[in-house]
Formats: structure tokens, sequence, C-alpha cells
């Protein structure tokens, strides 16, 4: 691990496919969405038609007499609260309901086709309550209450919700003297900034499969993020024994957060029970997905940022408000991480951020890869390039002066930063240097068509509770083949292809002898907190690792009594034991690894099992005044880059080329680290440029499906690629490496901004950047080249108009 | 009514109700589960088919519509287990992440692919009728150039 020595790797660094790939081309891959118990059950909820309103009645007697229909359950039938840091979600509505889509009601039925037409047979007598849609009104005193009992519900200690309003969470970073700071500046440049809810589009909506069984086990098969925390949640809301839980978690259709923390297993299960023990399964349509289920919190944030005359960073202050929607269960993490990480990759001495998560009468809202971090530097990536506008000085200069420095700067929360924590300076220049910063660039052949290019950095580590842990197990079979058990899961990140490759690389044995089973079930799976936060690989990866030592150290017990060495003498590696500068002194693994067997019948050993756990080390909680602690257990550096074609009088964006810069220690597989690159920078892109759930009157989800909310296809993406890693390995890293999962989309929408403020002098600090918004905000902020974009067209249009009367002149 | 198709080489003869979703009837009643619905409506493209030797979604066919013709999904293109040039080429290039939209761009893909002359701005055009939200789609691009030019080898 780390080390100065370099080492050849037989598969470390490799360019290896996915393992699970075969399964996925052949379309074996198995899936929830796909699975049927015998006898199983089928669910479809009732979604309110009211915003907020008291629920007086439901009538659903005629829904039970709908050939098939087996049970109606309504919230009275579960009247408890439950969530992964604030307990304020119900499973049916309880009493109110509290956006236009919330399931009131839910039928179980032999067939979907009959719960659906139960559905319609429920009649709900409800008494409107007045609304409130827009995060700022909802926190102003007076405002309508969605949540009366807030100071009742189970609360994460790191949260702090604010009983008799609407907030769920208040979080405030509070570092030096921000007025102070701001007496020394040069420049103050401020401005206020938004970013609307997105869909997380994975492609299989959530599905989970529960079956409650009479002996008093649960089994529920969930396309899940984190089996482990839900069964535990599940346990303490239901007052189960957790090991009498079992959740199974086969391959997942995409999750990017919206899978985290606790999904819909618990209504599932309560389902089950409630039709007499037997198997439900819950899957949502496209549409239903987007009303009902939990999507991401749209913010309003606001900054102000203060440079003195050498372009040091004196001062910044900042402000975000998410709008949470009716639960804020996981949102108050995003509220809070939005808020400790403010500062992004810069060290800033005086700072004060508050961040808020507010109740409103809208859709829930949950976490989405690399939550807070992307908030956040949408509004200081952005206001760098203001300031150093202002100041007359290059962004990248700036930046540069104010990079965090590891093992000297202190980070937001006053935590210094490791010294191998990367570097983030090489990061820099490398993104400018790719992009070809300072550079003008290329011009294209139409003129009302103008490339422009900007950058942004990012910053990014895990955020989780400071003793999140994992664990991994490794047991031998008789060919000298291992199977690995970890908890990590397999949503195509390629985690479980890098920990494989880690396996065969320590025993030194075919990568085709290592076995990772796609099905991760809490009862036989290896302990880890959740797969959220670019953790994985780094946390499960030195969980295996430990393991490996741990086996490494039980084989070499048995072959120094063979080889008669002492086991300090002994190495591992070529699939066999061997005795240190005599390798022809061996025992091949798959003669030890089960027991080893003397010529005359005495046997010693056994089967081999390792076992190995990480915990974060040195990790505090938050201090709750002003934020100050130690959060995360890396942070990984990175930039990215862009050169945008920017259609004058449509206002479309294109980006004919991407830069993208990580610093993440150690390429475990740099194949499948371009991939996380490649995809981070489209879907950073499509939420830059096309993505927002759009709001009617009601605060009901206008646009839930796929033609009006609009996600970025194959001709969407960048003409160019530069994908660029560089490797400082980190010593508590798996072969020094960080995890690198959600970084990859953090700067796209920055850069992006920046590029079109660079080079069209239009300043948009709204996302998407969609035409029509960037149309306006050309038209406004810089009218001359509105002007000069039109007048060329209707040149070219007049002088192609010549052309073909001179063409039809000499065809004549 | 029944209708009849050929499904991946085989004769197969169903009854199906008028309303029936060809998606539906090749998923439930066929068990092609590899066959997914990912928007409802013809929006994302993960139930594209090969029917008759062109791409359809068919989550927006009646299966009546379907009677009588040649339908091919993601499970037809592999022989005796093997993958197909193509399938081999999206593992190599790693053209798959999460793999829940993967038979969708495999089905487009196989048609690209094994087109005479395709370029570079066709086969992104072409696979824009489907949606991946892991892989940002370069990868998926080049496994299709890659394959194309080893069908044309053959």
């Amino acid at each position: 691990m780390g080390g100065a020595v370099v080492r050849e790797y037989r598969y470390i660094g490799k360019r290896i496919p996915p393992r699970d790939a075969f399964d996925k081309v052949t379309g074996i891959a198995p899936y929830v969405y796909d699975m049927e118990l015998p006898g199983m059950l089928y669910v479809k909820l009732l979604q309110s038609t009211q915003p907020h309103a008291r629920i007086k009645g439901i009538d659903y007697s005629k829904a039970l007499s709908v050939s098939g229909v087996v049970a109606v359950a309504t919230g009275r039938d579960f009247p408890f609260r439950i969530g992964i840091y604030v307990g304020d979600r119900d499973l049916l509505a309880i009493e109110k309901a509290l956006w236009v889509g919330h399931p009131v009601a839910a039928v179980i039925a032999e067939s979907p086709r009959a719960a659906e037409k139960a559905l319609d047979l429920i009649e709900v007598d409800y008494e409107p309550l007045q609304p409130v849609f827009d995060p700022i009104e909802a926190m102003k005193p007076g405002a309508p209450l969605l949540h009366p009992d807030l100071g009742k519900y189970r609360i994460s200690p790191a949260f702090k919700p604010r009983p008799g309003t609407n907030i769920a969470n208040e979080f405030r970073l509070s570092k030096g003297d921000v007025d102070k700071g701001f007496s020394k500046a040069s420049v103050v440049v401020e401005g206020e900034f938004s970013i609307p809810f997105m869909s997380h589009v994975y492609m299989e909506t959530q599905a989970v499969i529960a079956h409650y069984k009479p002996n008093g086990y649960v089994d529920i098969w969930s396309s899940a993020q984190s089996p482990f925390s839900a069964r535990y949640l599940l346990a303490m809301s239901l007052g189960m024994p957790v090991g009498r839980i079992r959740i199974h978690v086969p391959y997942v259709g995409g999750g990017f957060g919206g899978k985290a923390g606790l999904g819909w297993e618990p209504l599932a299960v309560m389902l089950s029970k409630k039709a007499g023990y037997r198997p439900v399964k819950l899957l949502f349509t496209r549409s239903e997905q987007m009303r009902l289920a939990p999507v991401v919190a749209g913010v309003k944030a606001w900054g102000k940022l203060g440079l003195d005359k050498e372009g040091r960073i004196v001062a910044y202050q900042a402000r975000f408000i998410f709008d949470s929607g009716a639960f804020g269960d996981y949102t108050v993490n995003v509220s809070r991480t939005a808020g400790y990480a403010c500062t992004g990759s810069y060290e800033v001495d005086n700072v004060e951020c508050l961040s808020y998560a507010v109740y409103t009468n809208k859709i829930p809202t949950t976490a989405l890869r690399g939550f807070g971090y992307p908030e956040n530097h949408w509004v200081l990536e952005r206001l760098i390039d203001m300031a150093a506008k202002k100041l007359g000085m290059d962004p990248a200069k700036v930046r540069s002066i104010n990079l965090l420095k590891p093992g000297k700067s202190k980070t937001s929360t006053g935590a210094r930063l490791r010294e191998d924590a990367g570097d983030p300076q090489r990061v820099l220049e490398e993104v400018i240097g790719s992009l070809g910063w300072g550079r003008e660039p290329s011009s294209t052949d139409k003129p009302w068509k103008i490339r422009a290019k900007g950058f942004a950095l990012s910053v990014k580590g895990p955020s989780q509770p400071p003793d999140a842990s994992s664990s991994a197990i490794i047991k031998f079979n008789e060919d000298g083949s291992v199977d690995v058990m970890v908890g990590t899961g397999n949503f195509g990140q390629g985690t479980v292809t890098s920990l494989a490759m880690i396996v065969a690389e320590e025993f030194g044995i075919p990568l085709d002898k290592v076995h990772v089973h796609e099905m991760r079930s809490t009862n036989d799976s290896a302990y880890t907190w959740q797969t959220v936060g670019s953790r994985g690989l780094f946390t499960d990866g030195s969980a295996l690792l430990e393991a490996i030592k741990d086996a490494k150290s039980k084989i070499k017990r048995v072959a120094s009594a063979v080889l008669r060495v002492s086991e300090d003498h002994l190495e591992i590696g070529d699939g066999k034991v061997y005795v240190k500068g005599k390798p022809w002194h061996y025992i091949p693994l798959e003669r030890i690894v089960m027991g080893y067997l003397y010529e005359n019948g005495n046997a010693i050993g056994g089967p081999i099992i390792g076992a190995g756990r990480h915990i974060a080390e040195l990790n505090t909680f938050l201090d709750p005044e002003t934020g100050q602690g130690t959060p995360t257990i890396f942070y990984t550096f990175g930039g990215t880059g862009v050169e945008v074609e920017v259609n004058v009088l449509t206002g479309e964006i294109k980006v004919v080329k991407a830069v993208q810069v990580f610093d993440i220690g150690k390429a475990i597989n740099p194949l499948l680290v371009e991939g996380q690159m490649i995809g981070g920078f489209v879907m950073g892109q499509s939420r830059a440029l096309y993505e927002e759930l759009i709001f009617d009157e009601m605060g009901s989800v206008a646009n839930p499906n796929l033609s009006f909310y609009y996600v970025a296809r194959a001709k969407d993406m960048p003409d160019e690629w530069v994908l660029k890693i560089i490797e400082t390995p980190q010593s508590d890293g798996p072969y020094g490496a960080r995890g690198i999962g959600e970084n990859v989309m953090i700067a796209v929408a920055p850069a992006i901004g920046n590029a079109l403020y660079h080079g069209l002098s239009v300043d948009v600090r709204s996302l998407p950047l969609k035409a029509e918004r960037v149309w306006r905000a050309i038209r406004e902020q810089n009218p001359k080249l509105y002007k000069e974009a039109l007048e060329a067209v209707k040149r070219s249009i007049r002088e192609s108009y010549k052309k073909l009367r001179e063409a039809l002149v000499v065809a004549r | 009514m029944k209708v009849r198709f050929k499904v991946n080489g085989v004769e197969r003869e169903i009854e199906v109700e008028p309303y029936e979703l060809l998606a539906d009837v090749l998923r439930e009643r066929l068990g092609l589960k590899a066959l997914k619905k990912g928007c409802w409506r013809g929006e994302c493209g993960l139930c594209t088919i090969l029917m008759d030797g062109e791409p359809v979604k068919s989550c927006i066919i009646l299966a009546v519509e379907a009677d009588g013709s040649e339908i091919y999904t993601v499970e037809g293109f592999s022989e005796d287990g093997r993958p197909s040039p193509l399938q081999e080429s999206f593992i190599r290039n790693a053209g798959l992440q999460c793999g829940f939209c993967t038979p969708g761009f495999i089905v487009v893909g196989e048609y690209l692919a094994r087109k005479p002359r395709i370029s570079k701005e066709e086969v992104k055009y072409a696979l824009s009728g489907t949606i991946c939200r892991c892989t940002g789609y370069k990868q998926i691009v080049d496994a299709v150039l890659e394959a194309h030019q080893e069908y044309r080898k053959e």
C-alpha cells in the first residue's frame, strides 16, 4: 500500500472490462424490476390530488369489491414515521396529504390491472389547507406548517430542525470574522443563484418486493444502495430484531443517491403483512416515480466573496435554502454538506455559511451524486470568476493563490488537510493546460455561433457519520479460487471489479479465480454502512485489504510448519506461498487453503477465511454552533474545463470539448475511472443545460415524463474529450486510491457558466442554462452581440440567396 | 386474438388481448426479461427490439401489430452462450455501467454496426433514441463503431 516503491502490478492500474459486463450485454443480469415470487401480489398507490389537506375520510369499500383485490391500506394502518436523518416520512399519508402525488392509499391485488382499476374507486374526502410552495415563504413566521409535530420526530444528532417552523435543518459554518475580512477587500462580488428540482432518472424505477413471513422473518428484495442502513432503520421503526430482516439486492439499475438510505421497503413490508403474509411487489412507472418518489431538492442561494488586491480571498459568506419538499429525511444532510464544504477547494480564514432545508408542499427530496457540493460550487466557482474579472486578474491565478495546501492549510471546517490529500495545484495546471486557457477559442464558420471557454475546480469527500464502517470477508475454494463477500453495491460504478482485481493482485492468482456474487444480502454479505458518497472503493477496499492480510497470515502459519521456515520469511504471490529468496521452495495455494495433507495422511490447517474492517479514523462530529471539526475521510480534488459553442440567436449551448482532471491517488482500473469521468460529465452537463422539474400552481410536477423532462442523449455529448488522472497516493487508501464517483459532475455547471461569462459577457446564475434563458440573457446583457449575430445571419442569407440566383442564371 | 411471430428465430403463436403492448407480451408472456420498460411511453428506448430488421420501441406497439413479423431482442444475438462481436465490443469498451439500458443499446447497436457504412455522427444521432444515465454515451458509441469495423471484415 502507498509507499514510494514503484511496483510492477499484474492487475492494478490495468484497463480491465467490468466483470459484470457479460451478464449485462447478454441480458441475463437480474434486477428486482424483473423478479417475481410464487403467490406474489402487486401494489398500486393512490396519489393525493391536493397539495395540503386534512384527510377527513377514505372510502375504499368499492375498491375492495374489484375482482382480484386482496386489501386496501391507508395511513391509519401505519401510524408511525420513518427516515434516516429526520424521521419525518409516513408510509401512507397520516391525517394530512402534503403534496399532489402523496400516496394516501395502497391497493394490493393479484394483478397490476386489478389494482389500477380499484384505485379509481377509492373516494377521499379532503379538507383543503393553505399550501406553501416557495421555501423562502415557508420560512416566514405564520407560514402554513407541514409538520407541526417536528419536535417529536426522531432526529439524528448531527441535525437541527426548528420545531414550530418549516425548517427541517439549520446549519451554520462560522470561522474567523467575515466583517473584518470584507473590510480588507479590494473587490467584493455577490449574487443570488438557483438550481431547480431535478429527477435522478435512474433507468430502473423504484422496485421492491417484500415478504413478511408468519414465522417473524422478513425477506426483502430491493433496488437499493443501502441494504444495511435500510435494515437497521426498518428494524427500529417496526420494532423488529435486526437479524429477522433480510434485505437482498441484486444488480441495481442506477441509483445516484436516489436509492440511498431508507426506500420503499417499510411500506412494502407492512403491505405484505396486511395482505396476509403474502409477498408483494411495488414497482413505479416513470410517471409515478417522478410524482411520488423522492427527487432532488432545488436550492436558492446567495454568496458574497471578497478578494484583496493580490487576489487572496479575505472573506466568504453564503446562504443556501434547500427546498426539501414535503419530507426532509435525507435532504437535511444535503443542506448540512453544502454548508460545511462551502469554501470548496480554497483556504478561507473568514467564512460564514448558513444552510437550511425547508419543507414545502411539493414532492419530497433526497440525496443525489455529490450532494451539497454541486450546489455550493455553482455559487463559489462562479463568484471567483466574477471577482477575478473585477480585479483584472486571471481567474486561474486567483484560484492558484487560494488553493488548499495539503499538509498546511485548514479546510472550511478548521481541520488541517492531510499531507497526502492530493495535488490541487497540478489539477489546476492540467485543467487550464488541456483547455488551452488563455488562447482564443477556435472560431466557427457561422459568425452567430460563438465559441467560449470556461473552467472550474471541485473537491468532494464522503458525507458520512464519523463511525460509518465497512467490512469484507474472503474465503478460499478447493481450486485455490476466492469468494469475496463485501457489502458495497453494484450499480455500475465498477467498484466490484476493482475489488476483485485487488484480490487477484494480492494472491497473484488469475482474475478468473476471484468470484464476487452479484447479490448483496444483509444476512450473508459483509457489512457496509451504505454505498454512497464515493466511499465504496476506499472504505470497502481498505476492509478487503485487511481481510487479505488476515488470510495471508493464516496461510503462512500453516506453510511455516510445512516448509519449516518462520512466517516472516514467507511470501505469497503467483498463487503460491514460498520462501523469500528461494521461490523454488513453495506450496501452491490450492494445496494449503483447504488444509494441508502430508504424505502419511496427517493434515493441518483447514479452510482459510480472512476478515477485515474499516472505520473512519479521527473524524469528529461538527460543532453545533460553528460547524468546525473533521467530517470526512478524504477529499478528492478535481477540475473541469469546457469549450462551448453558443448559438447567439437561439441561446442553444453545445459542449464541443470536455476536460476532466482528478487526483484520485491511484487508478485501480483506468478504464472504469474514465467511465466515471465521462458519465459524470454528461450527467453534470445534463443538469447544467436541460434538467428541471416544473411545478404547476398546485405544486404538482407538470413534466413527469422523459419528453418534457429532457436528459442528455448521445447526440449531446461533447465531440472532444481530455481525461486526465493524477495519482498522488493517499497512504491510508487502497493502493493509495481516493473516491471518484461523484466529483466528476460537480464542476461541470460552473465551468459552462464561466464560459458564457468570459466568452459572451453574459452572466446567468440560474440553472439550467436552457436555450430560452440564455437567449434572454444575451439580449438583455449583451444586445450588441445579439444584433451583430442577427446582422451576420441576414448577411449569410443574402449571400446564399445571391449564390442561388447566380447558380440559376448559369443553369439557364 | 391469436398472433404469430418469430422471436429470436423461434416461431411463436400466442393469444393476446387487443390492448396488450408488444413489450408486455415479450416480457411477461414469453419471459424475455432483458427487455425493460423505463418510461412506459416510447421516450427512453430501453424496450427497443428489431422488428423485421428495423429498431422499434416495443412499448408503443400493440402485440397485434407484430403479427407475422420477425423479432429480435437482446437474447437473440448471442450464440451458444457466446456474446456477439458487438456484445464483445461493449464489454471491451466498458460501454455499460448499471446495465439496465444495455439491452436497448445492444439492439440498436447491432442494427447500426451491421450497416454497410456508418459515420460517428450517424451513430450518435441514431443512439439518441435511447437513454443511458450512467455512461455518458462515449464508450457506447466507441463500442458500436469498433464492432462495425469487425462486421465489415466478415
